[in-house]
């Protein structure tokens, strides 16, 4: 303690301030290289094209994982709704995939007729091909703007972005938080899951969209190149969105989110309006979220409703508290290693465990295990995956078993700490 | 000397028990006003009431040279009109370094956007390191509000009020868990406060309310007992009999 001086010390750069994030992005960087180097498509073949994808799609993983960090662990909201802005994105972008696809296929099989076909002929051609599957043979509204990429680009961001800020606006202005909080987001989950199940919603009900690895009009691109291209932007989209999120906490912004999470009621005091606060951090992680999903879906080549059910925002919190929440690279640690160990297990690769009688399945077993490591972390490492760097890091802090720190109630001794 | 804060004829009642009842207050531009009286008297309500976190079944509460009315306001909304609050138990971000404290309670732009673009200035530094010297955490001012003593949270949530310059101030038991030397210092600083702008202390120890050496107002079940000097309550019978008899 006997460097400080009287004046804080002047800024730095954001990534010197936060070595963490240079460390990351480095890692990062290395990681986007290797793979390359080693894949089918611009590499030596040592890495299968379907991995390539596994990897692509942990990157989105890793990005959405980032957004709940920010929601949750910086904020204290606990979402049980960011895997349903997640799927909105992929649903954005999988219409355009599927649509443009459909029209050069029927545009193709129309040309060798004699007359050529007027546009609506066309037109139910298309609809005719992507709705049968439900019965239907006209496009429904919400495809108005299917036909242009940047319209649904743009709703990647619009829909989940109007979404959040509607239910936020709600939930928040009536001061709902804590369990309830999460008990809403997680019915609103469910709500939106519900109706995409349903045939009429529009989006083809439970068959989801599907090709949607196929890019249209690059049908010659072999998929191992194609999956190189979103392996490379799902990492470009996951650096800035790191260095978004690092450049977001680290100033008074940061300051005052991690404040509403700790003590709302005593910042509103200092006169921020917290409410304006957790819509724009809800808001902003959920678009994050949709911008994940929309690189993650061509990548899995199909998106359905059941994608959007809440148990696929509940395993997000779980891949953030596992990694670590507060901290941003414990949540990218959580989701990577997390969902690539998930589909190890899940894939049938594991081998077996036999004990005595019992046969271990991972397939089945998989989901049991995740959930006993999750209580374990919350019991045992509340701090997760990334609380092994601050033990490298020597931050130790003292155990009181629970009880507050220090002599009077909520002090930490200067001795304790320093250990 | 004008009035910056009324309030008049304010009731609450919690599940039937009236806590406040028909409670008058004033207080001018640059008073200092120490109030006192038993537990539970409706001391700590006042406060909820005149900062949005409690609102009255009736009554007005009124602020300012145009007399805006409180009472449809929002806590952040009357934080942000200039009044600042300390709470009985020091409440301060435990997580957060003493610098970061000050700096968020620092008076600037509360608009999230607005937020989200500061970045301080040598003169915002400047002036959280100059309130921590005021306040003695000068040497703690990287360190964890979290690993602060009792007494030293105490004198961080003042520090963290004179950042947001406010032009009343309601500071409830802020002498608790100080030691003899650190309580006069913190007389010094309230008194000094009271210089520029409305000042109101709730405290127990009356000696602390003596060196005060202001206006005291005594409440007893949520309505005003007995106001003025020090000696002049303490010689009232009510005020007598509501302290020592029964
Ligand atoms: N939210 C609430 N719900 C129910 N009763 C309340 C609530 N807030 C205060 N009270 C009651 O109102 C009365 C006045 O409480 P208040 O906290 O204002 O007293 P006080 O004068 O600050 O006492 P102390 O000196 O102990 O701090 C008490 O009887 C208390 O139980
Ligand atoms: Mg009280």
């Amino acid at each position: 303690m006997s460097d400080m001086t009287l004046s804080a010390p002047a800024r730095r750069p954001l990534v010197l301030r936060h070595p963490s994030v240079l460390v990351f992005l480095t890692i990062l960087a290395l990681f986007t290289l290797g793979v390359t180097l080693l894949s089918e498509g611009a590499g030596i073949g040592a890495i299968s094209t379907s991995f390539v994808k596994t990897l692509g799609k942990t990157l989105c993983f890793c990005l959405v994982a980032l957004a709940m960090d920010l929601v949750w662990g910086y904020c204290g909201i606990l979402s049980l709704g960011h895997m349903a802005f997640f799927g909105l994105g992929g649903y954005a972008v999988g219409m355009w995939l599927m649509y443009e696809r459909t029209r050069m296929i029927v545009a193709d099989s129309l040309a060798a007729a004699e007359l050529p076909p007027t546009a609506q002929e066309i037109s139910d051609g298309i609809a005719t091909q992507i709705f049968g599957v439900v019965g239907a043979s006209e496009f429904p509204p919400v495809w108005a703007f299917a036909h242009s990429l940047p319209l649904q680009l743009a709703a990647v961001v619009v829909v989940p972005g109007l979404l959040a800020l509607v239910f936020g606006w709600l939930a928040f202005r009536s001061r709902v938080t804590g369990v309830y909080l999460s008990i809403l987001t997680q019915a609103m989950t469910l709500a939106l899951s519900l109706y995409l199940f349903q045939n009429d919603s529009g989006l083809r009900g439970n068959n989801g969209l599907s090709g949607l690895q196929n890019l249209p009009g690059l049908d010659d691109i072999p998929q191992s190149a194609v999956s190189l291209w979103f392996f490379w932007a799902s990492a470009l989209a996951l650096g800035v969105g790191y260095l978004f999120c690092a450049w977001l906490v680290s100033g008074k912004f940061g300051s005052v989110i991690r404040a509403i999470r700790d003590d709302e009621t005593r910042v509103r005091f200092l006169g921020y309006p917290v409410e304006g606060f957790k819509l724009v951090v809800f808001t902003l992680t959920a678009v994050i979220a949709s911008i994940a999903g929309a690189l993650y879906y061509p990548q899995a080549g199909i998106i359905n409703p059941a994608e959007i059910a809440p148990i696929a925002s509940i395993y997000l919190a779980v891949w953030v508290a596992i990694g670590g929440r507060g901290r941003l690279y414990g949540a990218v640690i959580g989701a990577g290693f997390v969902s690539l160990l998930s589909t190890w297990f899940t894939g049938g690769q594991a081998p077996d465990l036999v004990l005595g009688p019992l046969r271990i399945q991972w397939v089945d077993w998989w989901t049991v295990l995740l959930g006993l490591s999750f209580v374990a972390v919350t019991l045992f490492a509340p701090k997760g995956i990334g609380g092994l760097v601050d033990l490298a890091a020597r931050i130790k802090s003292p155990d009181r078993h629970g009880a507050d720190l220090g002599p009077d109630a909520g002090a930490l001794r200067e001795r304790e700490a320093d250990q | 000397m004008t009035t910056l804060l009324e309030v008049s004829g304010v009731s609450v009642s919690f599940d039937g028990f009236r806590a406040i009842n028909n409670l008058s207050f004033q207080i001018g531009e640059a008073e200092l006003r120490a109030v006192i009286g038993p537990n539970g008297a409706g001391k700590t309500t006042f406060m909820d009431i005149v900062t949005g976190k409690t609102r009255p079944d009736e009554g007005r509460v009124t602020y300012g040279e145009k007399s805006v009315s409180l009472l449809s306001l929002s806590e952040s909304r009357i934080a942000q009109m200039g009044i600042g609050r300390k709470f009985q138990r020091p409440t301060v971000f435990e997580d957060q370094s003493v610098a970061d404290n000050l700096m968020m309670a620092l008076k600037k732009d509360r608009n999230p956007f607005a937020v989200l673009m500061f970045r301080p200035v040598a003169a915002d530094r400047d002036r959280v390191a100059e309130l921590a010297d005021e306040i003695g955490l000068s040497a703690a001012l990287h360190r964890k509000a979290g690993e602060l003593s009792h007494g030293q949270k105490q004198w961080l949530e003042i520090g963290m009020l004179l950042a947001q310059e406010p032009r009343l101030l309601l500071v409830d038991e802020p002498a608790a868990g100080m030691t003899l030397a650190e309580r006069e210092h913190t007389t010094d600083l309230l008194k000094e406060a009271a210089k520029t702008r409305a000042v109101v202390v709730v405290e127990h120890d009356m000696e602390f309310v003596r060196r005060l050496d202001c206006k005291v107002t005594v409440l007893h079940e949520g309505a005003v007992l007995a106001e003025g000097s020090l000696d002049h309550v303490t010689r009232n019978e009510q005020v007598i009999e509501v302290y020592l008899g029964r």
